[in-house]
């Protein structure tokens, strides 16, 4: 057994070496070692949990039962997930946080004298009010991620679910938390502590379902953020500075991510969470849908005009993920390569479903990370390049942004991809994007359309090179 | 007077908040992906207040409804905390830099 004191100095240094896994984030090379620091840190923790409370009877081993059970599992699902599936496990993980969030919090409420924070029905004013908000922000965090998981796992439609009056549904529902919380912490009643659960699952239910797919990266930012907050208000009730430390750095990290993805659509972060986004029918769509002419062509056009370009910039999109076909892509660039063709990537900041989706595809399929480009590092360089091959993309491309204020996505940075000197577009139909809205690159006289799956296309044109 | 332990936790997690900003700004976009999953990973540190819940049982019933719930937490978070690290590892395994012997 180890005093409070050196405890709570040892949950310090496991916070710190928390900020320094973050850290090491901040390029490739530093990363690995940064992984390494927050195994440290966990194991740090664990451990000085265990000598702090110096209970090592049956308990105990009922305690590392449950460790080693959840742990092979978490192995098992690491080791064998793809990485096309990166957002859903992320989703996952995050209802993982939540839940077990609201199981600290509910197991403290039962017995509260193992936690010393009073006794039931008579705790502590400040730790009932911390515990109730962590509880009910690791309830939204819960069934929010759900929600995400399962719609980006297709279960669930991808497409907004939006019914009249949901806002003031939402409003009252967030009001009412509000409220219970208040009550709870001035009668001490453990039933409200039951509702209120209960509405704070309904509430991260109600508020991820009009949120549609393409959405999702901002989705999923914002529930690591309140898993974060979670955490931290965990943290308060059981006085821990490594879940303090931890739930402020993850909900920081998180808000950031949002704020990026925003951005990066240019659209308010209150604009996506009152969702809805792309299920309403704009007239600006009705209005262009008379039929203009495309140029399609196939594998061996494309690959006359790779072979003849010197640079080509590849604009991957979330269609590359769904067709699997970022190894294809890469053995195309190989032969590329081989004709001393400059071959660089360029990465929308919401290319994908989550933030760094196509990055991390691409370096599975072994493309050196510094070929990889975001925006504005090589926007400018669409000027000079011959070919741009936009691969699963879509809005992001679409210079309807730049021009046509009328437009949904008027304002959003895209990748000037209209800029080169011919345009390959991989596609399956003509259909709109995400947005609902034409891509007017589609029309462009430089635009060459391949109507095929993205995999094969790609194949096929390697072939050909 | 003495100033209430609170205030104390209250400086940390603001303080933290902007350690958090900082870094975070500082994590390079191709590596969003594995920040979320390491992310998800260390706040399963939570795993700390399960297994405080967990052990709340006496020596004649390890098992009550307190407890039970702390050990359920206890298997969620690690699920997480070997899941993220590992998931996390495997990731940043594949960012290679371009290799020099190639052309």
């Amino acid at each position: 057994m180890i005093s409070a004191n050196l405890s709570a100095i040892f949950y310090l240094v496991s916070g710190v070496l928390f900020i320094l896994a973050l850290r090491g984030l901040s390029s490739p090379e530093t990363s690995r070692q940064g992984n390494f620091f927050g195994i440290l840190g966990m194991v740090i923790a664990i451990t000085v949990t265990f000598l702090s409370t110096g209970n090592f009877s049956t308990g105990f081993i009922f305690v590392l039962i449950f460790i080693l059970a959840g742990g092979s599992i978490g192995a098992f699902i690491a080791y064998r997930i793809p990485m096309t599936a990166m957002p859903e496990l992320v989703a996952g993980f995050h209802s993982l946080v939540g839940l077990s969030a609201v199981f600290v919090a509910i197991s403290a409420f039962l017995n509260p004298e193992a936690f010393n924070l009073g006794t039931p029905g008579n705790i502590k004013l400040g730790s009932l009010i911390e515990m109730s908000i962590g509880a009910a922000v690791g309830a939204i965090t819960f069934s929010g991620s759900v929600i995400a998981f399962l719609k980006l796992q297709g279960i669930m439609s991808g497409s907004p679910i939006t019914f009249k009056g949901q806002h003031q549904l939402n409003a009252i529902i967030l009001i009412s938390i509000a409220v219970l919380i208040y009550l709870l912490c001035s009668t001490q009643t453990s039933n409200l502590f039951w509702i209120l659960l209960a509405v704070s699952f309904l509430i991260g239910f109600l508020i991820i379902i009009p949120i549609g797919g393409a959405d999702m990266p901002v989705v999923i930012s914002m529930l690591n953020s309140y898993s974060g907050w979670a955490a931290a208000g965990i943290g308060f009730t059981l006085e821990n500075t490594a879940l303090i430390i931890t739930g402020a750095l993850v909900g920081s990290s998180g808000a950031i991510l949002s704020y990026i993805m925003c951005k990066g659509m240019n659209r308010s972060f209150f604009n996506v969470i009152l969702g809805g986004f792309g299920a309403t029918e704009d007239s600006s769509t009705s209005s262009s849908k008379e039929q203009r002419p495309v140029k399609s062509g196939n594998a061996d056009d494309a690959a006359f005009l790779m072979k003849n370009a010197s640079s080509v910039i590849i604009v991957p999109g979330y269609g590359m993920a769904v067709a699997q076909a970022q190894h294809a892509l890469r053995e195309m660039v190989d032969t590329l390569k081989k004709n001393d063709i400059k071959v660089s990537y360029a990465i929308h900041p919401v290319a994908g479903r989550m933030p760094g989706h196509m990055n991390v595809l691409l370096a599975e399929a072994n493309v050196p990370y510094d070929e990889v480009f975001e925006l504005e590092e090589i926007n400018n360089d669409f000027a000079n390049a011959d070919v741009a091959f936009v691969i699963g993309a879509n809005d992001v491309t679409n210079p309807v942004a730049k021009t046509d204020p009328q437009s949904p996505i008027y304002g959003m940075p895209v990748l000037d991809v209209e800029k080169c000197k011919s345009v390959l577009f991989v596609k399956r139909s003509l259909s709109p994007g995400y947005a609902g809205i034409d891509n007017d690159l589609f029309y462009k006289e430089n635009t060459l359309m391949l109507f095929a799956d993205a995999k094969k296309m790609t194949e096929d044109i390697t072939k050909n090179l | 007077m003495e100033i209430d332990p609170l205030i104390f936790r209250l400086s940390i997690f603001i303080l933290s908040i902007f350690v958090g900003y900082y870094v975070v700004w500082s994590v390079t976009p191709s590596l969003h992906t594995p920040l979320m999953s390491v992310t998800n990973a260390i706040s399963s540190v939570i795993i700390v207040g399960a297994i405080i819940a967990g052990l709340s049982g006496n020596s004649d019933s390890v098992f009550n409804t307190s407890s039970i719930f702390g050990f359920l937490a206890i298997a969620l978070a690690a699920v997480n905390i070997f899941g993220g690290f590992l998931v996390t590892q495997r990731m940043l395994a594949m960012y290679k830099k371009k290799k020099k012997d190639k052309q």
